[in-house]
């Protein structure tokens, strides 16, 4: 073993021929770097600490910069650490800062180790042990450590002493008792006339401030007196940041500091100094109105200044502002939108945050203008970020600020004209939004969505599919308000589509499928207003018409001739009956003046969409496959009815005539009524009814879960073998029954279940009545079968309500309150939710958090009542001395602290409420006849 | 927290000091610094030295080859932060004299002692470019 310790030692690399090593061996850097940790390995393990430390040095060199793995060495740099020589205490402290973390197994051994450096003479590796505590430190560690760290705050070496002010920040952090001994002696510090003391002990405020400010109220004047004292900028930005935290929370204090907070932001010369205190002002003195208007200066010549650093904080300082003085923004204006164009993408974000606070509904129009401008000059990061925030705004609480929605609507549509827009998202969401939210916006929304669908162009572009998505959507929901229904069902059905995802595709047969059984409705509504008229047909032209829906059946065995259908039709086109079905309709839509069906036409629409469907009903996406089948079922009904039509005057299959034009009639029922914008919170206002228990923990549904499973899938395998009829009927009651009867099997297992598990059905003689909650729906679903909903109210009175709430506030008029001045009134817009937003759940701060205020409200609260105890022991007398200098100076202000403590109910130091009480009942005395104790100390 | 990590960067990208105040994976290093390499070299001279990155900020300088980054809260006041690396960059030329890249690979434990003397829990505690360096230079004397 000692020999190859002795080579090691005598041939050992050094780190510079390590480094060197690196840098001649480019190409090769991975393997120079195994082998080198190669020797590593067996070099750490030697018994001599030079050459133990030298390895270690190398790994902490690779670890640092090459990010090689040191874990596996923490047990060395321990053994590094407890050299008697300086240089490898040196080498063990980095390597353990570098690399230790709280769940280093070996990082308690370190704890002696500490404590013994901490105790040492020599000041450097006091220092090394404090830099490590600060890095490291534990909850044991400092809690172990806190009495050696209490003893160094005191020392006499200024170098030992900032560095111990320093660690406790990472003391109260970890271990919130420090607070009970270090305190007093930190707020001492805060006097002290050495400015690296300073220094360091307003750093450490200002982190403490910043997470808790109330507590630390108490030492205001400390920090006046250093804010108007000090001549370091350094300082002076920190007790700047104490400040902007402290004011907001006594009026007062705000009020004394204002005055020199401006003087130094007249005075000083320091960029870094003015900034500072444009953000404090900003953030914490808005309601002095000179102070803000003095800052606004400074910004305004931030803004104006060349170097990029000062314009961009410039406007970060005008975007603070904005909440509250937005007039500050408005002045600056000019130099906002001159920004957009900056060439530092940073600059140019920032500049687009202030351009959108500026947005009201008088000037949307203007600048949404100027914004789609300059996001069709952008990249396309910026581009999006543009079209990002017009969206976000623009929606802002129920398009608050969008008074013409015609307008928005377009210039959604328009978004889609943008090359880089990636925003398909957002824009469907808006476009489908919208729609249910705004009736009179429809025939709008409609036109927008029609001209999208007929760009086969945008079919091409993956990041707006989502847009056509929606699009298609409006479209077939709101067909009515279509000037073009064919022309609509044509690009609906265009072949592009095929480059549409899967899911979007389906959406787009759904709406191809609405429009299409549009068009019949209206065409059936036509005929029998004008059934005289239809007695003019000749009959040769019925001929040739059934002939040719004879042959349209053909494509379904899906090799069909391409070309027929077309000509023959149009052979059909040229016949009388063209002239017939073109005159004299009254149409029920105003829109469908110049569009309205001959049967010719109609019968060009149904072919169409077979062609386009059949092949698409063979598609192993089921989703495609199905609506394309519900879809064919439908035009097979179509044709029949027709026919029959037909071939009523011959006066046969009057019965057939009736049924499809009934079936047609429910269709229409199904798709009349309107889809609603649902509250999100509607599921929770359903009653839990009284009879339901509902058990806190499922884990023993678990079993009967899979029972449910399988027999609910019994119950709904039935597929009726005339799909095409039971398509349609498919949302009214009929089917259900239907369905239910021959499922004996499935109610049969239900019941057995049911008289297993009574205890999470519902109580049986009420099932048989329950309606669903969602009157709205397209259909009211009527739950004939054995198995209840799960979430359903039993009693009727209940869901009636629920529902009738959810209908008058989907139709009421929330007229905003605003003066009906414009040209177009503000159409309706459905709000729901209103009044009831999420709530905002107040963040509870972490428990150590709260520990760590307690304990120092406790320290401050509770300094005078405890310096008149006497203390025994030594350590305790200096605490004391620490408590008693501390009550010459906050005596006074402790009972301000008491007060204003209580509105605060949530305060952790509960338990010293009998030192609050005695505050607060010597303070509600005094009050009005003294007025605040320090105020007439101090302010 | 104040200062959350420095760097220092050649124009390569390769890392020349990494110094973190929150303790992170090496995976979470490597990725950090390749998202922020990636992000601030890119920048020229006539962008602001500022940039956002996840939910903290990066404020950097370059001097000659070497760009010091350094990641700091939100609200820190980002003028003093170029302020700090100034400091950072005057006080290891009055070491080194004339400092480059080389010296601050040849000499990274030094680098990391002037670091630890300037900054503590991430915060700024010593602005004195003597006070920084009279213990380094003790030290150096002594052994």
């Amino acid at each position: 073993m000692a020999s190859p310790s002795l080579m090691d030692s005598l041939f050992q690399r050094s780190l510079d021929d390590i480094i060197k090593g690196l840098r001649h061996q480019q190409s090769t850097e991975s393997t120079f770097i195994s082998k080198v940790i190669e020797e590593i390995r067996r070099e750490i393990k030697t018994t001599d600490l030079q050459t133990k430390s030298t390895a270690l040095q190398k790994l902490t060199y690779l670890n640092s910069i090459h990010s090689i793995d040191m874990s596996w060495a923490s047990f060395h740099a321990i053994e590094c650490i407890s050299s008697p020589a300086f240089a490898h205490k040196k080498i063990g402290y980095l390597a353990i800062s570098q690399s230790f973390n709280e769940s280093t197994p070996v990082i308690l051994l370190i704890s002696n180790q500490l404590r013994k450096d901490l105790n040492s003479g020599n000041e450097f590796e006091v220092s090394l042990a404090l830099d490590c505590l600060s890095r490291i430190g534990t909850v044991d560690l400092c809690r172990d450590l806190t009495s050696e760290v209490f003893t160094l705050m005191s020392t006499s070496k200024v170098f030992v002493r900032k560095k111990a002010v320093g660690v406790v920040f990472r003391l109260f952090e970890k271990y919130p008792d420090a607070v009970r001994v270090c305190f007093k002696r930190l707020v001492e510090s805060l006097e002290s006339s050495d400015s690296q003391i300073l220094s360091a002990v307003v750093g450490v405020f200002c982190e403490l401030a910043s997470k808790d400010p109330r507590s630390y109220l108490p030492l205001a004047p400390e920090f006046y007196r250093i804010l108007v004292g000090s001549r370091n900028n350094w300082v002076l930005i920190k007790v700047l940041k104490i400040f902007a935290n402290l004011a907001p929370l006594e009026p007062r204090l705000a009020k004394r500091v204002v005055e020199p907070i401006c003087d130094h932001l007249r005075k000083t010369g320091a960029k870094s100094m003015v900034f500072e205190c444009i953000r404090t002002v900003a953030t914490s003195f808005t309601e002095y109105e000179s102070a803000v208007k003095l800052a606004a200066v400074k910004i305004r010549e931030f803004l104006l200044e060349d170097d990029p650093n000062l314009k961009y904080l410039g406007l970060h300082g005008l975007s603070i502002m904005a909440p509250k003085h937005l007039w500050a923004v408005l002045e600056n204006k000019d130099v906002v939108i001159q920004s957009l164009s900056d060439e530092d993408p940073n600059i140019k974000l920032e500049s687009l945050c202030l351009v959108m606070a500026m947005v009201s509904e008088s000037n949307v129009v203007e600048i949404c203008r100027v914004l789609v401008n300059y996001a069709l000059k952008s990249d396309l990061e910026f581009c999006n970020e543009i079209l990002g925030s017009i969206l976000s705004t623009c929606c802002q609480n129920v398009y608050e600020i969008i008074t013409d929605f015609d307008w928005y609507v377009s210039l959604l549509g328009e978004m889609s004209r943008i090359p880089h827009c990636q925003k398909g998202e957002e824009i469907e969401n808006q476009l489908i939004d919208i729609g249910m939210r705004v009736k009179d916006v429809r025939p709008e929304l409609v036109r927008v969505g029609h001209h999208l669908l007929i760009d086969p162009a945008l079919l091409g572009n993956p990041y707006l599919h989502r847009m056509l998505s929606a699009a298609a959507w409006v479209c077939g929901e709101y067909v009515e308000f279509s000037g073009n229904p064919v022309e609509l069902l044509e690009a609906l059905l265009q072949p592009r589509t095929s480059l549409l995802p899967s899911s979007i595709r389906t959406v787009y047969m759904q709406s191809a499928f609405k429009v299409l059984f549009f068009c019949v409705c209206t065409y059936i509504e036509q005929k029998e207003d004008m059934t005289l008229e239809v007695s003019d047909l000749t009959s040769k032209g019925e001929c040739s018409e059934s002939s040719d829906l004879a042959s349209a059946k053909a494509p379904v065995a899906c090799d069909q001739d391409e070309g027929f259908n077309p000509r023959n039709s149009s052979q059909s086109y040229e016949d009388p009956s063209v002239v017939n079905g073109g005159h004299g309709h009254v149409s029920t839509s105003a829109f469908m003046e110049e569009t309205s069906f001959t049967r010719e036409s109609i019968v060009k629409l149904v072919n169409l969409m077979e062609l386009s469907l059949c092949p698409l009903s063979g598609s192993y996406d089921v989703e495609i496959q199905e609506r394309a089948r519900n879809a064919l079922g439908f035009i097979e009904l179509v044709k029949r009815d027709i026919l029959s039509r037909l071939l009523r005057k011959e006066a046969n299959s009057e019965s057939e005539d009736v049924c499809a034009s009934t079936i047609v009639e429910w269709l229409h029922d199904a798709f009349y009524e309107d889809l609603g914008p649902v509250s999100i919170t509607a599921q929770e206002r359903v009653l839990i009814p009284d009879e339901l228990v509902l058990k806190e923990n499922l884990a023993d549904l678990e079993a009967i879960c899979g029972n449910v499973e399988l027999t609910s899938s019994c119950s709904f395998s039935l597929r009726s073998p005339y799909y095409g009829e039971s398509a349609g009927v498919s949302f009214s009651n009929h089917q259900v029954e239907e369905d239910s009867e021959p499922s004996t099997e499935a109610t049969s297992l239900l019941t057995e279940h049911r008289r297993r598990h009574e205890l999470y059905y519902l109580p049986s003689e009420k099932n048989e009545t329950i309606t669903t909650a969602n009157d709205y729906a397209p259909a009211t679903i009527t739950i004939a079968n054995d198995y209840p909903p799960a979430n359903y109210p039993s009693s009727g009175i209940n869901t009636n309500d629920d529902s009738q709430d959810l209908v008058t506030l989907t139709n009421q008029s929330l007229l905003p309150k605003r003066k009906p001045n414009y040209a177009k009134p503000r159409p309706v817009v459905v709000k729901l939710d209103e009044g009831d937003a999420a709530p905002v759940t107040a963040k509870k701060p972490e428990v150590k958090g709260d520990l760590l205020s307690g304990a120092i409200r406790d320290i401050l609260n509770e300094a005078k009542p405890a310096s008149s105890q006497s203390n025994p022991s030594d350590k305790s007398s200096i605490k004391k001395k620490g408590k008693e200098k501390l009550n010459v100076d906050l005596s006074d202000s402790k009972e301000d602290l008491a007060v204003r403590e209580q509105p605060n109910p949530e305060n952790p130091s509960s338990r010293r409420s009998k030192h609050r009480g005695h505050g607060k009942e010597k303070s509600k005395k005094s009050q009005r006849e003294e007025g605040w104790g320090w105020k007439g100390r101090w302010w | 927290m104040g200062i959350r990590f420095i760097l220092m960067v050649n124009k390569q990208g390769q890392t020349r000091l990494a110094q973190y105040y929150e303790w992170l994976t090496l995976e979470e290093r490597r990725a950090l610094e390749g998202e922020i390499v990636r992000k601030c070299l890119a920048r020229n001279d006539q962008q602001c030295s500022f940039v956002e990155h996840r939910n903290y900020k990066i404020v950097y300088r370059r001097y000659a080859s070497l760009f010091f980054l350094v990641g700091v809260d939100n609200d820190e006041n980002e003028l003093a932060i170029l302020e700090f690396i100034h400091l950072l960059v005057e006080t290891m030329d009055r070491h080194f004299g004339n400092v480059c890249e080389l010296d601050i690979m040849f000499h990274l434990e030094k680098a990391h002692f002037m670091l630890e003397e300037m900054v503590m829990n991430g915060c700024i505690v010593e602005t004195s470019k003597s006070n920084i360096l009279s213990p380094i230079q003790l030290m150096d004397k002594t052994s």
